[in-house]
């Protein structure tokens, strides 16, 4: 079954072409990799599944999305404002009801982010800004996650602890990164971007890391 | 831990900026106590009501007065916006020296009207003094914004130039073409403003629009109002089309010549304005002799003024400003999404764009004018014009602002989420210095606003006037700038702190 699909698409980034001819389908339960130069066209292919299937997806956007006046809370809780009234939003905005602080708080524990709740993201290190991103797409449990990039503010044993939880919260996933080895580790199937095309897609337990060093 | 908990526990911060905005609201609400906010014209909405039939069928009477109404409106703002210019310039350049700069202070804390009061008893209803009520403070308003656009110019070109270049070289080649686009938009932005100021100048007698537009007002023939009123409007929304490089020589060489004859200047009242009628009473009635009595006397003659006149009107400029200002803020922060690219397509902005450029280019003075008619003295028509027209304008800018935002692409699908969560937080910090920015202006035209019977500052310098008392006006007007300047100076720290 699949989840996500594109056929022959051509991408591109303002009015430069970046990608295509494009195939590519995203089968459900499946954690896809996206491997290349930075400038090869990951953004790009991530965002353009993203506009094609907003409902089903969550973001996690390479420069975060966040909105750095409001708290912790509020920027996670932003992952479902779809789901209540406007009203909701509204008192929730001015006052955080204690059901969704209670929802949000055992995610931040996960993440290491409990303590911060009510602080501002612009207080935050670059790398717990990142971590709020991925707490947002946590909360929105999306049945697909789009990552472009989730760990590269992150120090290794951090950046395993997000993927491990990206990999449980989410059956279906295309992240992008820049780590031939976490690639590996986490993917199930690796796809390579080269000069506009995906030059290779194979699962990963046929790919070795020597063998993927000529992406980069 | 639930929000409750955080928020009394030391672990959650309040933001310097929503600590200001909440005590500014809490003062607001403590004046709402104190201000009288009553309608007491007996049927405002008859009234209402005939003035909205006006507004939809406009007429001309005479269009030969309205078109002379119109040029000289024009003549006065250019002249005196290039007196202006020329002379805010020259004071720029010297704006390191602290007396200068304490000279612009005062000079640009006197309100247009205030001046044109001062002038009117001097020059009488000469051309020079509603030249002069729009060019001496809009020097010092130049005076400091010159000032800080040249200061922010990259100081890399300058110093590269060769040691012995002099500062003439230096200005002409470096400072000047670096900061020019910036002059030219702020003077552009400030020659609205003239000819708000310039129409504004015919409520005291000049042959300027507000002239004309309070005659037809009093009669009652209100679709001369409104004719009056589209010109006007017609006028700023087409600034940029008769504004043009090759039509400012022609405006400004010809605006001395639609100024008008007046009256001619009488000099021995002139002489005597200076000589003896702003020179306080006691002084001016004692004998050479008994120097420690006038003394004492011109002590007990300030603290009367100030205990009968300066301090009731201080306070109901304070009151009346504080709640203004909070409705300002609630009015731009209702408006702002109406022209924002985030919440309206490019035809959906339209109607807000419309609105907005109405209601900001519609000066304050003349909307409580108007909204007095018809709702009776009371401060609540003097917050209704200064929130609608300042509204407006905060509106615009911060609406503008947002387009210029670059948001991400999972934005929240309906308006009001999106408005919340995404453009308000964003906003906020610049809309908060915009606001802190127009505070003076607020309580600058909520002094002048007495003029038309609320009892503010203005309202005790209009009767002083009245009862040929100039002494007594002077000193007023003093004490209005000086709280105008404390208040720019509470702002700035203010702005510091967020």
């Amino acid at each position: 079954m699949s989840s996500l699909a594109i056929q022959n698409a051509y991408l591109a980034y303002g009015n430069h072409r970046v990608l295509g001819p494009v195939s590519l389908d995203v089968r459900a339960g499946e954690h896809l990799i996206l491997l290349g130069k930075s400038g090869c066209g990951k953004s790009t292919l991530l965002n353009h599944l993203y506009t094609e299937n907003r409902k089903d997806c969550a973001l996690i956007p390479q420069d975060l999305g966040l909105v750095d006046n409001l708290s912790v809370y509020h920027n996670v809780y932003m992952g479902r404002l779809q789901r209540y009234s406007a009203l909701r939003n509204f008192m929730n905005f001015v006052f955080p009801a204690d059901a969704r602080v209670a929802e949000v708080t055992p995610l931040l524990e996960q993440l290491g982010l409990d303590e911060k709740c009510f602080s501002t993201v612009a207080e935050l290190s670059g790398g717990q800004q990142q971590r709020v991103a991925v707490a947002r797409a946590l909360y929105q449990a999306a049945p697909v996650l789009l990552a472009d990039e989730p760990v590269s503010a992150l120090d290794g044993p951090e950046a395993d602890r997000v993927m491990a939880l990206l990999g449980q919260y989410f059956a279906t996933a295309v992240i992008s990164l820049h780590d031939v080895d976490r690639a590996l580790r986490y993917g199930q199937r690796i796809i390579a971007i080269q000069n506009g095309e995906l030059v290779l897609d194979e699962p990963a337990h046929r790919l070795t890391v020597s063998s993927l060093d000529e992406f980069y | 831990m639930s929000f409750t908990e955080a928020m009394l526990s030391s672990l959650y911060r309040w933001s310097g900026g929503v600590k200001t905005s909440i005590g500014f609201v809490l003062v607001a609400i403590c004046c709402l106590f104190i201000a009288d906010l009553e309608v007491s014209s007996i049927d405002p909405w008859a009234e209402m009501w005939r003035l909205a039939e006006g507004l939809f069928h406009p007429s001309l009477m005479q269009s030969s007065l309205v078109l002379e109404a119109l040029l000289s409106t024009l003549a006065f703002a250019f002249a005196g916006v290039a007196l202006a210019v020329v002379g805010g310039f020259l004071l720029a350049l010297m704006f390191h020296n602290a007396f200068v700069r304490g000279f612009c202070a005062l000079v640009r804390s006197i309100h247009e009207l205030f001046w044109a009061l001062i002038f009117l008893q001097f020059f009488g209803l000469h051309p020079l003094t509603g030249l002069l009520a729009i060019a001496i403070p809009y020097s010092g308003i130049f005076a400091r914004m010159y000032a800080e656009i040249l200061a922010q110019v990259p100081k890399l070109p300058a110093q590269a130039l060769p040691p012995e270049a002099g500062y003439l070289n230096t200005l002409i080649y470096t400072r000047l073409p670096l900061a020019w686009p910036h002059l030219v938009s702020y003077t552009s932005y400030r020659l609205e403003c003239g000819i708000r100021s310039s129409a504004i100048l015919g409520f005291v007698g000049l042959p300027t629009l507000g002239y004309y537009l309070e005659s037809s007002f009093s009669q009652g023939y209100y679709s001369e109002v409104a004719a009056l009123l589209m010109l006007f409007y017609l006028l700023i929304a087409t600034k940029k089309i008769w504004l043009r490089r090759w039509t400012l020589p022609v405006l400004f060489l010809g605006s001395p010549f639609f100024l008008g004859d007046g009256m001619p200047i009488v000099w021995g009242n002139a002489w005597r304005f200076i000589s003896e009628d702003i020179i306080p009473a006691p002084l001016r009635n004692s004998e050479a002799g008994g120097q420690w009595e006038s003394l004492s006397e011109l002590s007990q003659w300030a603290s009367d003024i100030m205990l009968d006149q300066a301090l009731p009107g201080i306070w109901n400029t304070l009151v009346l400003s504080q709640i203004a200002l909070v409705v300002t803020g609630l009015c731009a922060l209702l408006m702002f999404p109406l022209i924002s690219r985030h919440c309206y397509s490019l035809p959906g902005r339209i109607p807000g764009h419309v609105l907005l450029v109405i209601a900001r280019s519609t000066p304050e003075y003349l909307l409580a004018y108007i909204l007095l008619q018809l709702l009776g003295p009371s401060m609540l028509p003097a917050v209704i014009a200064l929130a609608i027209h300042n509204g407006a304008l905060i509106g615009y800018l911060s609406g503008r602002h947002s387009n210029e935002l670059a948001l991400r692409s999972d934005l929240p699908n309906r308006r009001l989420d999106r408005y919340f969560y995404e453009l308000l937080p964003r906003i906020y910090p610049s809309f908060l210095s915009f606001m802190l920015y127009r505070w003076e202006v607020i309580m600058r035209e909520t002094a002048i606003l007495g003029i038309l019977g609320v009892h503010t500052l203005g309202f005790f310098v209009d009767s002083a006037i009245q009862e040929i008392r100039f002494d007594v006006a002077l000193l007023l007007i003093l004490t209005a700038a000086l709280l105008n300047i404390a208040v720019d100076m509470f702002s700035r720290r203010i702005q510091r702190y967020i």
